[in-house]
């Protein structure tokens, strides 16, 4: 019997509500405390769990090292992106009023603070995510009697 | 102060753990063991900076400090020995003796240190008050601190954006892309 099956059993349940509470946390972060890069290390613990309990080669079919590769600079072209976008809009760089200018209860900051905030949290996750990769494709698993 | 503070005992005991469980680490010569005490000091920490109102500082330390970090502090470990070797004397005293200089230069600046919550402090004072009062009308976002990060210092989050990414490339090109192939080089 495996013997880590109480784990397997645990983690599977947690893992998706891991996930659901980094994204909670995202786009809650206009109102509570949070906001994208604990979202993105909130999201990457749930898949650096996931490659634990079950191993990297499982981890590396669910979230492939491709993925994370393109997602780290994915990142950084979307919060660079959304101050292009406003530049284009006729503001300044990162202006996020540009977005929505015919609000009166400033829908454009709330928008290009999403925006910005899911740029954080696509490098963060991805970054997190290749670290463990490349430090845990160098390490042999732990051996079962040192769990 | 009139009536006593029954808050400040649980800083207290928040900070002689943290000493405790620092002290535990450097004793420590598995190291297993300081790896997991090292999560339990973020852990512990984050309990602390919870207790002084830093909630997103908080949130920050146990997911980065007590989660990955730790991670990573292992997957370090398993490439090592298991067991510190044990260190000379002669280094003992050195170290102590940078610490009790370091200590002693910390304990004579705190004199000029404001008091905790005080509403003159720079921290409180100039720039950090005219966010709370122009964040409702100007970005209109409840939680201040998402709209100093995101908004009024978009520029800085982005460069915090770049460091990461910079620094996740360094490894990738470091340690090889984390793709199959490194797999194959770190066995040749």
């Amino acid at each position: 019997m495996n013997p880590h099956l109480v784990l397997r059993v645990v983690s599977k349940l947690l893992i998706p509500i891991i996930v659901i509470f980094g994204f909670y946390v995202h786009f809650h972060g206009d109102y509570s405390p949070g906001g994208g890069f604990q979202a993105g290390v909130i999201i990457a613990s749930a898949v650096i769990l996931y490659a634990l309990i079950f191993g990297m080669d499982a981890a590396r079919e669910a979230v492939p090292a491709w993925f994370v590769r393109a997602g780290s600079a994915v990142g950084v072209l979307i919060y660079g992106g959304t101050g292009f976008l406003t530049w284009l809009l006729g503001g300044n760089f990162l202006s996020y009023d540009m977005l929505d200018p015919d609000s009166t209860h400033h829908a454009g900051q709330h928008l290009g603070i999403l925006l910005v905030e899911l740029g954080v949290l696509t490098t963060v996750f991805s970054v997190m995510v290749v670290i463990f990769y490349t430090f845990a494709s160098r390490a042999p698993d732990i051996p079962e009697g040192e769990w | 102060m009139d009536s006593f503070d029954w808050t400040q005992l649980l800083d207290y005991a928040l900070m002689a753990m943290l000493l405790a469980v620092g002290v535990a680490i450097v004793r420590l010569r598995n190291l297993f063991a300081a790896v997991m005490l090292m999560g339990v000091y973020s852990l512990l920490s984050a309990a602390w900076f919870v207790s002084l109102d830093a909630v997103d500082v908080a949130f920050t330390e146990a997911a980065v400090g007590a989660g990955i970090s730790t991670v990573l502090m292992l997957g370090a470990m398993l490439l090592t020995a298991r067991e510190a070797e044990p260190v000379k004397a002669g280094r003992h005293w050195a170290a102590l003796a940078v610490v009790l200089a370091t200590g002693a230069a910390l304990f004579f600046a705190i004199g000029d240190m404001p008091a905790y919550g005080d509403p003159n402090a720079p921290a409180n004072a100039y720039v950090g008050f005219d966010y709370l009062i122009r964040t409702p009308q100007e970005v209109a976002v409840p939680n201040v601190v998402t709209a100093v990060l995101a908004s009024y210092r978009g520029f800085d989050t982005f460069g915090e954006t770049v460091v990461i990414f910079a620094a996740g490339l360094a490894v990738m090109l470091l340690l090889g892309f984390g793709g199959k192939k490194s797999k194959k080089e770190g066995g040749e």
